[in-house]
């Protein structure tokens, strides 16, 4: 593999070295996964956290304690404030970062973010010393009100959890990353490595994918594809695209036309 | 013999068991006084008692009275 050929990213006091953010959820297979995030080059991945059980002595903390990936807890399943920041509290204390995830779910069909709950959340968790990395609508106006609130990141979604619809709302995402202060870091509805790309071109510091890998046909190949992805988006934001036109623009001179057609206007 | 309840699984433990012991005896590691593991690797867990965080720290001072009702949570896959 190839280094990393997009720049570091700072996340409040956390200092992301691959802008691509993997998940672990969505396989049972443990060496699947591994040969996937070891493919994506990430150096930061989520976790959820739950009741200990036997089963989850081969757990996928050890695995990514072997691979030097740090963890990245989220608070998935939590429906209130309280919930959240309790959550938030026993991943500290368990896993000994800062970093959270927060996601507050509104209900389980959509899994789409309650967003009274997650501002209230991310003040919170904010005032306790953590560093909030919140999941969100794909919304301006609440991009911003959570950025005042505390968050270190704000990650909206492309489109519902799992749903592999890519960036339903381009516009709304252009407008969230180009007035926010802090990264934005494109979370959940990525089915494809294009849309890890178009992210990026919109404006995203990082992106975050789960299911798109974990549930790909091949997984280790989908993780090398996004990570390629997110690098040709980065380098493709750098660029500068070309404004949209409506009509054609030759790149060929006109002049020098061999037999030209006579001039009919 | 306090009879106390482990993430939903009521647990009978011998007089004058501590945190630290009911940990031990749900991840199945040997813990020292601290709360880390004998082995020197990391436990990644954490405990709530009552609803509260329990820093690791404090594990070994606190006895369980009969009824508390302990969370023991770890990371799973997920997000």
């Amino acid at each position: 593999m190839t280094a990393s050929q997009t720049p570091p990213l700072q996340i409040g006091d956390y200092t992301l070295d691959s802008r691509l953010i993997m998940g672990t959820g969505g396989t049972t297979d443990l060496a699947a996964l591994e040969k996937a995030l070891v493919a994506s080059g990430t150096t930061l991945t989520t976790v959820a956290m739950r009741r200990f059980s036997p089963e989850t002595k081969t757990s996928v903390f050890s695995l990514l304690e072997r691979l030097g990936i740090d963890v990245l807890p989220n608070t998935a399943g939590c429906y209130t404030v309280k919930d959240t920041v309790l959550t938030a509290e026993l991943a500290r204390e368990a896993l000994e970062t800062s970093l959270i995830k927060v996601e507050v779910i509104a209900d389980e069909h959509t899994l789409l973010p309650d967003v009274v709950e997650t501002l209230e959340a991310t003040e919170q968790l904010a005032d306790k010393g953590f560093t909030p990395l919140v999941y969100t609508i794909d919304d301006p106006a609440s991009a911003l009100r959570l950025e005042s609130a505390g968050a270190a990141a704000v990650m909206p979604l492309g489109s519902p959890i799992g749903t592999g619809l890519g960036i339903l709302n381009p516009h709304n995402l252009e407008l969230i990353t180009s007035r926010a202060s802090v990264p934005v870091i494109l979370d959940a509805g990525i089915g494809a490595a294009s849309e890890a790309a178009q992210a990026i071109e919109l404006g995203c510091s990082a992106v975050l994918v789960a299911s798109a890998v974990t549930r790909a046909q091949q997984p280790e190949k989908m993780a090398h594809a996004v990570r390629l992805a997110v690098e040709a988006g980065h380098l493709s934001a750098q660029a500068g695209r070309i404004p949209k036109r409506e009509h054609a623009l030759a790149s060929s001179p006109m002049e020098g036309i061999i037999n030209p057609v006579e001039d009919l206007t | 013999m306090p009879t106390v309840t482990i993430n939903d699984d009521v647990v009978a433990l011998p007089e004058a068991a501590t945190v630290l012991d009911a940990v031990s005896r749900t991840t199945g590691r040997e813990l020292q006084p601290d709360g880390t593991p004998a082995d020197g690797r990391r436990l990644g867990v954490a405990v709530a008692l009552a609803g509260e965080v329990l820093p690791r720290s404090r594990w070994s001072a606190i006895q369980l009275d009969e009824g508390a009702e302990l969370e023991i949570v770890t990371a799973v896959q997920g997000g």
